[in-house]
């Protein structure tokens, strides 16, 4: 035990500010980031992550927003198992044909009021794998999307950016 | 074995890896099949082509490791009578079980059937495109949409009194990829899981055929993310290997360094979820703190914090400076430091311990019954390393030392990734500090028609194989992508026989497959 607790205080914090604004996201300033999950989803806001048909690129920098540098937790966002708990929908990939029934069900299964961010150049456009006999494309085609945030895989600054972005669309 | 008294004639395929093609027939693929396997060989991975513009028919490919190196077999398959459903080629998973998904996968996209395989049903064609179209053919557009169908697979029933079905997914309760997971349990003991993957189906083969060589570069480093590197370095091989080419030293050299950095990464996440995964929340918070600043690294020298795009055909982009030597230097050290306090203290914690050792364990007899591979082969006395085994530049100039353990439980697989942290390191401090000078990148020629090699590369989750057809005009005439992940899926199965459902999720993170790299 001894060890984990010199290990926590050699450590240190670890965690960093959350990012600045984003214009292109319409984010407002990173300082009204508390506010406006304050406002308008009193402090919490819940994260619903679907997996629609990505190379898995994006799961790993949704990973690290749970890293102490990013320490999401920390601005009052987390990550719930059930769709039913959510606020939002993080969805990652161009969404496979097998995906589609999924994704609507998970959809179906929030309540409202609820935000969609498509996550990657895949789930903002369909990406490399664009639309197919296996693909539908972007989430867009499938869902109402909220807020989409490009890259490939999105950094971690990135996401947050657009988590914000969306929230403050509500 | 020898490649000399081979049953059938071989030739060698131009390429970095050790490897020879040869053509077998109907009668004789199941011995020259059985022969490879009594030499200790296992099979790698399964594909087949459309011939029917070419030389007619289709082809059976399958690609197996033995010692001398990677034998690669076609089997010509004639087009079928009217009154037979499909073209048969004589199955091969009672010789290798890791073939059944393989087969299944192929009928799928491509229509040619394994003939005498007890599982025909369908793997990855769920309800998108109706059973009697192929996507894989050349005469299907595979822009098409279809309608849906309706997806009613039939999953094996277990009966008995007390025993009731879990269905989990495809929708998993945290962040990972899709698939489902049909357990049979008894109260909290599992009798049996059943596997459903498919989800995720991209048609990354058929996609590959519409794109030029370089255009592709970019699709093989997205077949599976978390391997990007063991991806890109693997179709360059087989593109240089087609074109007959070897890259500059120095850029060799760099894509180690890559290889081993990614399988650094993916090992720091693993071990920070396995910790997390029996409660010990300190453990996520250390490692993927550690990760983190190993990602920004490889943003800050390589430009990309996963290190795509980074490999192409003839070499890599970018290159390091002395400074950038040195700041990598520095960091090795100062991870080793940070992993061992770590190792030591998951070591000691008695609560770690008891849900590590013994869990999902996959016996060594078992193992090789069924072809685990990788690294998890590995924690179960599978002593494959293709770093170790057929050592391409630099890897034979720096002699990989192979982990391996016996016990095949979620502790042995956490020891192996321990043990390859340190060993990796190791190896980028020995590139580091022999990195050849010269140029990164050469001008590939145009690749000659109907020409065919292999890239095979031992990503951080195993052998990574991409087979590369060119047609007419060197042009992709059928890309196959292989990741371990077919091999070890249905291993997981097995390893969760008996256990409690609440270590499930302890026993697949310490496979941590991967779902699109198998689903393509």
């Amino acid at each position: 035990m001894h060890k984990i607790l010199f290990q926590i205080l050699r450590t240190g914090i670890k965690t960093e500010q959350p990012p600045q604004a984003n214009p292109e996201y319409r984010t407002p300033d990173a300082q009204q980031l508390h506010e406006k999950i304050l406002d308008c989803l009193g402090r919490a806001l819940v994260i619903r992550h679907v997996d629609a048909g990505s190379c898995n690129g994006c799961e790993l920098e949704i990973h690290a927003l749970n890293t102490p540098q990013y320490n999401i937790e920390g601005l009052g966002i987390k990550f719930a198992a059930s769709p039913r708990h959510a606020d939002m929908l993080l969805v990652t990939g161009p969404v496979s044909r097998h995906m589609e029934e999924a994704l609507k069900r998970t959809y179906d299964a929030m309540p409202e009021p609820k935000l969609v961010v498509a996550v990657g150049d895949c789930g903002c456009n369909g990406g490399i794998f664009g639309e197919s006999y296996a693909t539908c494309g972007r989430v867009a085609n499938i869902i109402p999307v909220d807020v989409a945030v490009p890259g490939c895989p999105p950094t971690p600054t990135q996401l947050l950016q657009g988590i914000v972005t969306a929230v403050g669309k509500a | 074995m020898n490649i000399k008294n081979f049953p059938v004639k071989l030739t060698a395929i131009s390429g970095a890896m050790p490897a020879w093609h040869g053509t077998v027939s109907a009668q004789n693929l199941h011995s020259v099949c059985a022969k490879i396997k009594e030499d200790g060989g296992h099979l790698v991975a399964l594909w087949g082509t459309d011939e029917r513009q070419n030389k007619g028919g289709f082809a059976l490919h399958l690609a197996l490791a033995s010692h001398p190196g990677l034998i690669c077999l076609t089997l010509p398959i004639t087009e079928s009578a009217p009154e037979y459903p499909a073209p048969e080629y004589p199955a091969i998973d009672d010789l290798f079980p890791v073939a059944t998904r393989m087969q299944r996968a192929l009928y799928d996209l491509l229509g040619i059937r394994a003939q005498g395989s007890s599982d025909q049903r369908p793997w990855l064609r769920h309800d998108a495109w109706p059973d009697d179209v192929f996507p894989l053919r050349k005469d299907v557009d595979g822009k098409a949409g279809y309608p849906a169908g309706r997806d009613n697979y039939p999953f094996v029933q277990v009966t008995g009194n007390g025993v009731h079905e879990i269905a989990v997914g495809p929708v998993h309760a945290g962040i990972i990829e899709p698939g489902h997971f049909r357990f049979s349990v008894v109260g909290e003991r599992v009798l049996r899981l059943e596997e459903r993957l498919g989800y995720t189906h991209k048609g990354i083969e058929k996609l590959a055929e519409s794109m030029s060589i370089t255009e592709a570069t970019k699709l093989a480093g997205r077949v599976s993310g978390d391997s990007t590197v063991a991806y890109a370095w693997a179709y360059a091989m087989a593109v240089e290997g087609i074109a007959n080419c070897t890259p500059p030293s120095r850029a060799l050299w760099l894509r180690a360094l890559l290889l081993e950095r990614e399988r650094i990464a993916n090992h720091l996440g693993d071990l920070g979820y396995l910790g997390n995964d029996v409660a010990l929340a300190f453990g996520f918070s250390q490692f993927w703190s550690l990760k983190e600043e190993w990602l920004r690294t490889q943003q800050r020298l390589f430009g990309h914090r996963y290190l795509m795009d980074c490999i192409i055909p003839g070499g890599v982009r970018g290159d390091v400076d002395t400074a950038g030597i040195a700041s990598l230097l520095e960091e090795a050290d100062m991870l080793e430091q940070q992993v061992k306090k770590l190792q030591d203290i998951y070591h000691e914690h008695a609560g770690v311990q008891d849900r590590f050792l013994s869990t999902g364990r996959v016996t060594p007899a078992l193992a090789a019954q069924l072809g685990l591979s990788g690294l998890a082969g590995r924690a179960s006395a599978q002593a494959w390393d293709l770093r170790a085994q057929y050592p391409t530049a630099p890897y034979n100039q720096l002699e990989v030392h192979m982990a391996t353990q016996r016990n095949g439980d979620v502790a042995a697989r956490v020891t192996v990734r321990f043990d390859e942290i340190y060993e990796s390191l190791r190896l980028i401090r020995l590139i580091l500090a022999r990195l050849p000078d010269g140029e990164t990148l050469q001008e590939i020629p145009p690749l000659p028609d109907n020409s065919f090699s292999i890239g095979w590369v031992e990503g951080w989750r195993g052998e990574v194989l991409i087979a590369l057809h060119t047609g007419a005009g060197g042009t992709i005439h059928r890309l196959h992508p292989h990741d371990p992940s077919w091999q070890n899926w249905p291993l997981l199965e097995h390893a969760i026989i008996g256990n409690i459902v609440p270590d499930f999720p302890l026993i697949n993170k310490s496979f941590n497959l991967s779902y699109s790299g198998q689903d393509l």
